[in-house]
């Protein structure tokens, strides 16, 4: 097929209907991924900040977990699980762990010193701190991780194609298996974009939630 | 720990605190007593000390100053007032309740605490900082505001201007000023400083501690204040409590008494050789007795001055101009009669002081220009009299002179009062009580 164009745009006019639905699956499993990761995520971080002795055990599992390639996991887990959505959400939250663990770790523990003594010294209780003061300034840095896990489950997600899943991933084993460039390069722009876009969205987020963390190019 | 602390074992005596000022002034300030107190460090209390049984008692409305090298537990002293660290045995009272009963965070939240690196909430603006502990009072937001404005221009700082900067925005000697603004918000009748000052330029330095002392003579909080510059403790303290390494008390007095009678070799050294120079550090140049200034004005002539003063006329005048400033000295002996005198007869005047410049400044200035005498200015910089380094020295000669006049600058000089020397620490009734001073005296000449 010399002849074959990379993108036949009547194909794709008439398929818009079926691109949307899988750019929708892709955000759908990508979004659930990356909040039930964060949850998850948050709950070991705050573990293993209050009790420093669950860190070593909590970062180990959560980087056996990302050791494991994603298609080896997805298989693994099929037996239990099947063809199914909670297949793909499991391996992809699975992946999201370890980026967004050790990034909540090292926002709270990148808080000044000074400033989390004068939180005690002003009389703030343990909550009080850790909401009022320790969070609000690890956000930069657990944004910086929820960045990355973002970008790295959309990328993720189309893996899950292989297992009946996989939103723009769809489109693109199906053009393999048609041996139609078109469905290829649509799934692969797509997912690009979409991971362009979702990513500069969440940086303006993050701009939006830490005004005091950007210019201070002031005095100092 | 049956040992019973006095309520207040300096009754009586003359110190210098809010107790001395004028009524009218009602101040809450809160008293501050060490019992005892030990912090030892490890496992089972059997590793380093840190604290090494330390007592002493502040009066309300004091400054109390721990001053000593590093690692003689000074911090750890003035964190266990607010529980950060908890003593190892020995009490604190404040207000004679003793902490320990109190719940931490409701203790805190009645004193404040200023750091070196201030810890401002970079995430929040200047006035959330300040507001913080008010916040945590669950005072209203109005409320809040006000209390933020107030204080803010209290530090000196523009309300407007500042309120709603982060404190990435701020020069460090700004962000200073908001961290005593934070620690005042709530009243507190008790101020804790650990270094608040160590990390801006020495400019700074000087003009934030010039404020705090003024602000200190507004507010009449009773401050313990950390340091490990003994210059700055004798500016600062009321009471300076000199500890040494292994946290024992090698002396507790005032600032006048430490440097005339070292209780030790130790606070000898730690005071420093120049201990005669630093005692000029407490006398105002508006103790010094005067010399009458010559004036002579811009334009007016020799006959006039010489006329004027009855044929007594000193050879050097000072030359004024329309506004009564200083221009210059003039060799009169050298202008005839008839001439009117121009500044370009001037030579450059002696350094000015204020009547609020200590001695010590005064008398590096004089020896800065190699001239005998200062010009006394007053506020609006009119010459007053002449200071000169023979009146420096004479009062520096008084060396038993315990009196301490920074509390009351503008009190004429008067002979030493004697209830307040050095016989008076041995009038007080409970010998148990907690004052320094417990190695024998080795007054040094």
């Amino acid at each position: 097929m010399p002849s074959e164009p990379l993108i036949r745009w009547p194909w794709v006019t008439a398929h818009l209907d079926e691109i949307g639905a899988a750019l929708g699956q892709h955000l759908f499993l990508t979004v659930i991924a990356v909040a039930a990761g964060l949850a998850i995520s948050a709950a070991l971080a705050l573990l293993a900040h209050r009790y420093r002795r669950a860190e070593a055990p909590i970062t180990w599992l959560a980087g056996v977990v990302y050791t494991i390639p994603s298609l080896a996991l997805f298989v693994l887990l099929i037996p239990v699980t099947g063809l199914s959505t909670l297949t793909s959400e499991i391996g992809l939250v699975g992946y999201t762990l370890l980026i967004l663990i050790r990034n909540i770790l090292a926002g709270l523990d990148g808080v000044p010193r000074d400033v989390l003594e004068a939180a005690d010294a002003m009389g703030l209780t343990r909550r009080q701190r850790l909401f009022q003061v320790e969070l609000p300034l690890a956000l930069p840095i657990v944004m910086a991780g929820i960045r990355i896990a973002t970008v790295t489950t959309i990328g993720l997600v189309t893996v899950t194609a292989l297992i009946g899943q996989g939103g723009l991933g769809q489109l693109m084993l199906a053009g393999f298996i048609n041996l139609f460039p078109t469905e290829i390069y649509v799934g692969a722009l797509l997912s690009i974009a979409l991971a362009v876009v979702v990513d500069a969205g969440l940086l303006l987020l993050q701009r939006a939630l830490t005004p005091w963390a950007r210019g201070g190019g002031g005095r100092r | 720990m049956a040992r019973h602390v006095s309520e207040d074992p300096f009754r009586g005596l003359a110190l210098p605190t809010s107790a001395n000022r004028p009524a009218g002034a009602p101040h809450r300030a809160a008293t501050v007593a060490f019992d005892h107190v030990t912090k030892r460090y490890g496992r089972r209390d059997d590793g380093p000390t840190a604290v090494d049984d330390l007592s002493f008692f502040v009066p309300a409305g004091a400054t109390c100053v721990l001053v000593g090298p590093s690692g003689c537990g000074k911090t750890t002293s003035l964190k266990m007032v607010n529980r950060l660290i908890e003593p190892t045995q020995g009490r604190i009272l404040i207000d004679g309740q003793d902490i320990s009963t109190q719940d931490p965070t409701r203790l805190r939240r009645g004193i404040g605490y200023v750091i070196q690196q201030v810890g401002l909430f970079p995430h929040q603006t200047i006035a959330e900082n300040v507001a913080v502990v008010p916040r945590l009072l669950g005072w209203s937001a109005r409320r809040r505001r006000d209390r933020v404005e107030e204080l803010l221009r209290l530090v000196g700082l523009e309300p407007g201007q500042h309120m709603n900067r982060y404190p990435a925005d701020l020069s460090g000697g700004e962000r200073q000023r908001v961290g005593v603004a934070r620690a005042l918000a709530a009243d507190p009748p008790l101020l804790l400083m650990d270094e608040p000052f160590g990390a801006v330029d020495p400019i700074v330095r000087a003009r934030l501690q010039d404020e705090l002392l003024r602000l200190q003579r507004e507010l009449g909080k009773t401050i313990l204040f950390v340091t490990h510059d003994i210059d700055e403790a004798i500016k600062m303290g009321d009471l300076v409590a000199v500890m040494r390494q292994g946290g024992t008390l090698a002396q507790f007095a005032t600032p006048a008494e430490l440097l005339t009678q070292p209780a030790s070799d130790f606070v000898a050294r730690f005071v420093g050789a120049d201990r005669a120079l630093k005692r000029l550090t407490l006398r105002r140049v508006a103790e010094l007795p005067l010399e009458p200034a010559p004036i002579v004005g811009l334009g007016e002539s020799m006959g006039a001055v010489r006329a004027r003063s009855g044929g007594r006329t000193p050879r050097w005048l000072l030359l004024v101009d329309r506004q009564r400033l200083p221009v210059g000295w003039v060799d009169g002996s050298t202008l005839p009669d008839a001439a009117a005198v121009d500044a370009a007869a001037a030579i450059r005047p002696s350094p000015l002081l204020g009547r609020e410049t200590t001695l010590r400044d005064a008398l590096s200035l004089l020896l800065d220009a190699a001239v005998r005498a200062g010009i006394v200015v007053d506020e609006a910089g009119r010459p007053v009299g002449l200071a000169t380094i023979d009146a420096i020295t004479a009062l520096l000669h008084e060396q038993n002179d315990l009196t301490d006049g920074r509390d009351d600058p503008d009190a004429a000089p008067g002979p030493p009062d004697v209830t307040a020397g050095p016989t008076a620490s041995g009038s007080r009734d409970d010998g148990d009580a907690p004052r320094g001073g417990r190695s024998p005296r080795a007054p040094r000449g």
